[in-house]
C-alpha cells in the first residue's frame, strides 16, 4: 500500500557555534555550566541593555555556507522574531528574516542507490533561547545560559525522499561543520537540533501534500524513527480518507511513535521586523576571500582523492571521510603501506568497532597499522591475525612485526607442513568430508575451521581450502 | 549669590574658585526640592544620601588640589528611564516600580568619571509615552511657570526641575520631541543630539531607532557643557557613531553672521497658536538682525511625520516592551495559574492605559496582513522625510522652526482625547524621524507669561553651529530685556 506513496521531507537544522562568546555579548558558551552564571544584562534582555553582533559568528556563519556551496549575501540584515515564552528574556528572538546571509546551496549525499543532490534553501544567523527545567511539584526554572549563544539555522529544499537520505544529508552537513570547526555538532548536548517537515503524496505526482513538523530531533536514530513512523501514519490516514492537518507533532523517543503537539491555526504571529538595534551586514571581499581561504579539503574532495589515488570504493571513502581525524589518519597511515585498500579496511572494520561511539582518536600509531596492511598484503599474516594484532595495539601500542615475531603469529604457507593436518582432519571429521562429497560445498568450512584450530589460527586459509580440496577429491 | 538659579557654568566657576562647596551647593538642591516638590512632583526619586556623600569626595578632591571637570560637583538630576546602578529606575510605571538596574548607564558612567552628583530621578510619562508627564503611574509633574499647567512631556520632570531651581541640569531622552517640548513649556534649554551621538547604553528603549538621550539646562551654554560631557562613541551600542568627540564649548561665540535660515511654510500650518507664529517670525527677525539670512522653503514631506511616526514607534516599542512579562524581573501579577494568565495579568495591570494602547497599535501595524500598509510604507515616508531635510540643508545651514504649536496646555485638558497629544508632536517628530540634532531655546512668552519655544535644526553631527546660532540668539534677546 505504502508502496504507491512517496514521501516529501525538508529539513531545518539548528546548529550552536563553536564561538568562544555568545552572539550580542562577552558571555561565555561553555556547555555544562551552573544555572545562571554565563549571563548578562544583554543576553538576559535587561531594560537598556543593547546587542552587539559578534563578527566571529558572521564569519563562522559564512563558512557554513561556503562549504555547503552557497551564495553568501553582502548585504544582509537582522530581524526580531516576536514570541513570548519564559526561555526568551526580551520575548523576541533576533535572527534573520528575509535577507539572510548565506542562500542556494547544496550537499551531495551517498545512499544505497547512489548519490542524492539536496538543495539548500538558506542558512542564517539567530540566537538560541534559555533551557527551562520543570521541577516535580509543577514550578519551572529557567536557566538563560543558552540565551544567545550563536546558533546557525540550515533550511534545506524539499528534496528529501527517504529517512536514509535524511540521515545521510546530516551526517554529511555534521562532518562538513566539524571539518571546518563552525560546531562540534554534539548532538547529545544539543549543538545540533533537526526539525523534519514532511508530507506524502502519490508517487508520479507534482502537487505537495500538508505538511507536519516535528521538532528538535536530537539522535540520527530519531530522525530515521520520526520519518519512517511518521510517513507510514500519513498514509494510512490518506487512505482511509483522512485528511493530514498541518501541526507541529512532538516524537515520542520511548513509543517511537509522533503525537499532536500544536495545530497551525494556533500558530504564531511572529510580527517579523528589523531590529532597529542592529546595523546591516555589510561583507567586504577582503573577509571573503580570507574565509575561503580558511575553508579545509572537505570530505567531498577528500573522498574523490582517495577514488582517485588509492582506487578506494565511495562507500569506503564515506566512511573514511566522515570524520575529519579519521580521514587524516587514514592519510597518515597510508604512506607507510603498499597496500591503501587493505588499510581502508582494516580501519572501516576492526578499527571502528575497537572505536567508541563519538570518539575519532585511534591509540596505535598510524605507521604500525600501515605495517599490519602490508604483512597482510604480503601473506605474512592472515585477517584473523591481523585483527589480534590491532587489538595487542590498542592495549599497548609497537611494532606489530616484532609483536608478530616474538608471539611467533606468522601466518604458515607451507604445504609439506600443511597437508598432514589437512589430511587428519579429513579423517577425525568423516561427516563434514562426506557432506561435502555430496555436493554440499560449504561443508570445507567447517574443515577449514578445524584446520585453523588445529595451526592456532595461523595458517594461510587459501592454502588450506586449496590442499583440502584436493584431498578431498583425492579419496 | 542664589545657588540654586545659577547655571552650571556659573556654578562650576564658584566651585571651582571655592566660593562653595559641592555639600554646599548640594545642600542648597535638596533644600529647595524639599520646599517645592509638594508643588511640582518633578522627581520620583530623591538620592539625598548619596548625592551629600558624592558631594563631599567632590569636596575632598578639590582640598587635595585634584583638578576636577567643569560638571565636577554641580546637583543634577536625570530622567527616569535611563538606569543608575543601584537606584531605582521606574520609567514611571507600575511595571518596574521597584526595579534596581545592577548597571549604569553609558552617560551616567560619562558623568561618573565628570564627578557628577545625583540628586534623583525625574519623572516622566510612563516609558517615555506621552507629552504632558500626566501618564506617569506615581504622579504628575506641574509646570513651574504655572502649577495648573503641565511641564510637556516625556520628559516633564526633568525641565521642571531645571526650571523651578530643583536641579542644575538635568538628562532627558527624545523619541519624538520629548526634551525639546517640556524645554519649550518650561522656558528651558533642550537638545536632542543626531541619533548615534550619545550612547543608548542603558537607556529603557521606547523606540530604538529614535531615541536619544539629551541635556536640559537654564541656558544655551550650559547645554553645550553638559552635552560635551556625554556625547560620544560607545562600542556597546551598535548605532553608535565613532567620530571625534566634541567639544562644543569652544567658539560658541562665532555668532551667525552670513548663516542661511530655512523657514519651513509647513511649520506654520492649521493648528498653530498665532502668539507662538508671532514669536518664530520674531525670532526669524532677530537672527536676520544677527547677520544671517532667512528664507521661507517649503518641505512637502513634513505632513506625513506624525503618522509614519506613530506608526513605527508603536512597531518598535511593542517589541521593546514585550520583555515585562513578569518572568524576570518588576511586577508580577498574583495568583496566577499558568505562563498566559502570568503575561496576561502582569500586563493588563503591570502597564497604564497610553503604553497599552501603543503596545496595540505597534503590534497591529506588525502583523501579518497589515505589515505593507503601514511598518513598510511609514518606513518609506521615512525615508522621504530624509530626502526633504537633506535637500534644504544643500541650501541652508539650519532650519527655525516651532517646538509645539500651543504653549503649556492645562493638566488635564488633553488626556481625554490621545489624538489631540498626539497632534502637538507635530513639528518635533520629523527631526527624529530624521535622526537629526535640533535645540529647543526659549524665543518669548505670551501674554499669560508661558514660554514659547523655538528649534533650530541642523544636519547630522551640526550640534556645534546649532549652539552657536542659539548662544547670539540668547545673548541678544537678553540684551534687549
Amino acid at each position: 500500500m505504502s508502496g504507491s506513496y512517496e514521501m516529501v521531507v525538508g529539513l531545518e537544522v539548528h546548529v550552536e557555534l563553536s564561538t568562544k562568546t555568545k552572539i550580542f555579548c562577552g558571555c561565555s558558551t561553555a556547555f555544562g555550566a551552573a544555572p545562571n552564571t554565563q549571563c548578562c544584562p544583554v543576553c538576559m534582555g535587561m531594560p537598556g541593555a543593547l546587542p552587539v553582533l559578534n563578527e566571529r559568528v558572521v564569519e563562522y556563519a559564512v563558512k557554513a555556507g561556503l562549504a555547503t556551496h552557497c551564495a553568501i549575501a553582502r548585504f544582509s540584515k537582522q530581524d526580531r522574531k516576536n514570541y513570548f515564552y519564559p526561555d526568551l528574556p526580551k520575548a523576541y528572538q533576533i535572527s534573520q528574516y528575509d535577507l539572510p546571509l548565506c542562500e542556494h546551496g547544496w550537499l551531495d549525499v551517498q545512499v544505497k542507490a547512489g548519490e542524492k543532490r539536496i538543495g539548500i534553501t538558506r542558512i542564517h544567523i539567530e540566537e538560541d533561547a534559555g533551557k527551562l527545567i520543570h521541577t516535580e511539584d509543577g514550578g519551572t526554572l529557567c536557566d538563560y545560559n543558552r540565551c544567545g549563544v550563536p546558533l546557525i539555522e540550515i533550511v534545506t529544499e524539499p528534496d528529501i525522499r527517504s529517512a536514509e537520505e535524511a540521515v545521510a544529508f546530516v551526517r554529511k552537513l555534521r562532518s562538513i561543520l566539524r571539518y571546518a570547526g563552525i560546531s562540534d555538532c554534539k548532538m547529545q548536548e544539543g549543538s545540533l537540533r533537526c526539525d523534519v517537515n514532511l508530507s506524502v503524496r502519490k508517487r508520479g505526482e507534482q502537487t505537495m501534500g500538508t505538511r507536519t513538523e516535528m521538532k528538535n530531533l536530537n539522535s540520527f536514530q530519531f530522525i530515521a524513527k520520526a520519518i519512517t513512523y511518521e510517513f507510514k501514519r500519513q498514509v494510512e490516514a490518506v487512505e482511509s480518507g483522512e485528511a493530514i492537518v498541518q501541526e507541529t507533532r512532538r516524537f515520542d523517543e520511548k513509543s517511537g511513535k509522533t503525537f499532536s503537539m500544536r495545530k497551525k491555526e494556533d500558530a504564531d504571529d511572529y510580527r517579523y521586523f528589523p531590529d532597529p538595534d542592529l546595523a546591516p551586514i555589510v561583507l567586504s571581499d577582503t573577509l571573503l576571500t580570507r574565509l575561503e581561504r580558511e575553508i579545509p579539503v572537505l570530505p567531498d574532495e577528500r573522498k574523490a582523492l582517495y577514488r582517485e589515488r588509492y582506487g578506494l570504493t565511495d562507500a569506503d571513502g564515506e566512511a573514511l571521510v566522515s570524520e575529519r581525524e579519521i580521514a587524516d589518519y587514514f592519510e597518515a597511515a597510508a604512506a607507510f603501506t603498499r597496500a591503501p585498500g587493505i588499510l581502508a579496511n582494516l580501519i572501516t572494520s576492526e578499527v571502528f568497532r575497537l572505536l567508541a561511539p563519538g570518539e575519532t582518536c585511534i591509540p596505535v600509531a598510524p605507521a604500525h597499522l600501515g605495517q599490519i596492511a602490508d604483512m597482510l598484503e604480503e601473506g605474512k599474516i592472515n585477517s584473523g591475525t591481523g585483527k589480534k594484532l590491532i587489538g595487542a595495539l590498542w592495549r599497548e601500542d609497537q611494532d606489530p612485526a616484532a609483536l608478530a615475531e616474538r608471539e611467533g603469529l606468522w601466518q604458515l604457507s607451507d604445504e609439506s607442513l600443511l597437508r598432514p593436518i589437512a589430511r587428519q582432519v579429513i579423517g577425525d571429521n568423516e561427516k563434514s568430508a562426506a557432506d561435502y562429497r555430496r555436493g554440499k560445498t560449504q561443508a570445507i568450512q567447517t574443515l577449514i575451521g578445524q584446520c585453523m584450530r588445529q595451526t592456532k589460527g595461523k595458517g594461510n586459509p587459501v592454502l588450506l581450502r586449496k590442499l583440502l580440496e584436493e584431498l578431498l577429491r583425492q579419496e | 549669590m542664589n545657588i540654586t538659579e545659577m547655571p552650571v557654568w556659573e556654578l562650576s566657576r564658584a566651585l571651582q574658585g571655592k566660593e562653595l562647596s559641592a555639600v554646599e551647593a548640594a545642600s542648597a538642591y535638596l533644600d529647595e526640592i524639599s520646599a517645592k516638590e509638594k508643588d511640582i512632583g518633578a522627581y520620583l526619586t530623591v538620592t539625598e544620601e548619596g548625592a551629600l556623600s558624592t558631594a563631599a569626595q567632590v569636596d575632598k578632591k578639590r582640598t587635595q588640589g585634584e583638578k576636577l571637570p567643569p560638571l565636577a560637583g554641580v546637583p543634577m538630576g536625570i530622567k527616569d528611564n535611563i538606569c543608575v546602578r543601584g537606584v531605582r529606575t521606574t520609567c514611571a510605571s507600575r511595571m518596574l516600580e521597584n526595579f534596581v538596574p545592577p548597571y549604569d548607564a553609558h552617560v551616567v558612567e560619562r558623568l561618573a568619571e565628570h564627578d557628577y552628583v545625583l540628586l534623583g530621578k525625574t519623572n516622566l510619562d510612563e516609558f517615555a509615552m506621552g507629552s504632558s508627564t500626566e501618564n506617569s503611574f506615581f504622579q504628575p509633574t506641574h509646570n513651574p511657570r504655572d502649577l495648573s499647567r503641565v511641564p510637556g512631556g516625556s520628559s516633564g520632570g526633568s525641565a521642571a526641575a531645571v526650571a523651578a531651581g530643583e536641579a542644575a541640569y538635568a538628562l532627558g531622552s527624545d523619541t519624538g520631541g520629548s526634551i525639546r517640548q517640556p524645554a519649550a513649556f518650561c522656558g528651558v534649554v533642550g537638545m536632542k543630539p543626531t541619533y548615534g551621538a550619545v550612547s543608548r547604553y542603558g537607556l529603557v528603549a521606547f523606540a530604538s531607532s529614535f531615541d536619544q538621550i539629551g541635556p536640559l539646562t537654564r541656558d544655551v551654554r550650559d547645554n553645550a557643557l553638559v552635552l560635551s560631557a556625554i556625547a560620544g562613541y560607545d562600542r556597546r551600542d551598535s548605532t553608535s557613531v565613532d567620530r571625534a568627540g566634541g567639544d562644543f564649548l569652544s567658539g560658541i561665540e562665532a555668532g551667525v553672521q552670513g548663516k542661511k535660515i530655512a523657514l519651513p511654510r509647513e511649520y506654520f500650518g492649521e493648528g498653530i497658536d498665532p502668539q507662538v507664529a508671532l514669536a518664530i517670525e520674531g525670532a526669524a527677525r532677530r537672527f536676520a538682525g544677527l547677520g544671517a539670512q532667512v528664507e521661507e522653503v517649503s518641505m512637502e514631506s513634513l505632513p506625513h511625520a506624525l503618522p509614519a511616526y506613530y506608526i513605527l514607534s508603536s512597531a518598535e516599542a511593542s517589541s521593546n516592551l514585550a520583555r515585562f512579562d513578569g518572568v524576570k524581573y518588576g511586577f508580577r501579577a498574583k495568583g496566577c495559574r499558568g505562563v498566559e494568565e502570568l503575561y496576561l495579568r502582569s500586563r493588563s495591570e503591570g502597564f497604564g492605559r497610553e503604553v497599552k494602547r501603543r503596545i496595540m497599535l505597534g503590534s497591529f501595524v506588525l502583523s501579518a496582513g497589515y505589515y505593507d500598509a503601514y511598518y513598510k510604507k511609514a518606513q518609506q515616508v521615512r525615508t522621504l522625510i530624509v530626502e526633504d531635510f537633506k535637500r534644504v540643508f544643500r541650501g541652508y545651514d539650519f532650519i527655525l522652526g516651532p517646538v509645539a504649536p500651543t504653549t503649556a496646555y492645562r493638566m488635564g485638558e488633553k488626556t481625554r482625547d490621545p489624538l489631540s497629544m498626539y497632534l502637538g508632536d507635530v513639528y518635533t517628530v520629523p527631526v527624529n524621524i530624521a535622526g537629526l540634532p535640533a535645540l529647543s531655546l526659549p524665543c518669548g512668552a505670551n501674554e499669560d507669561g508661558l514660554p514659547i519655544g523655538m528649534q533650530l535644526i541642523g544636519p547630522a553631527f551640526s550640534e556645534g553651529m546649532l549652539y552657536q546660532a542659539g548662544y547670539a540668539f540668547e545673548t541678544s534677546a537678553k540684551g534687549d530685556a
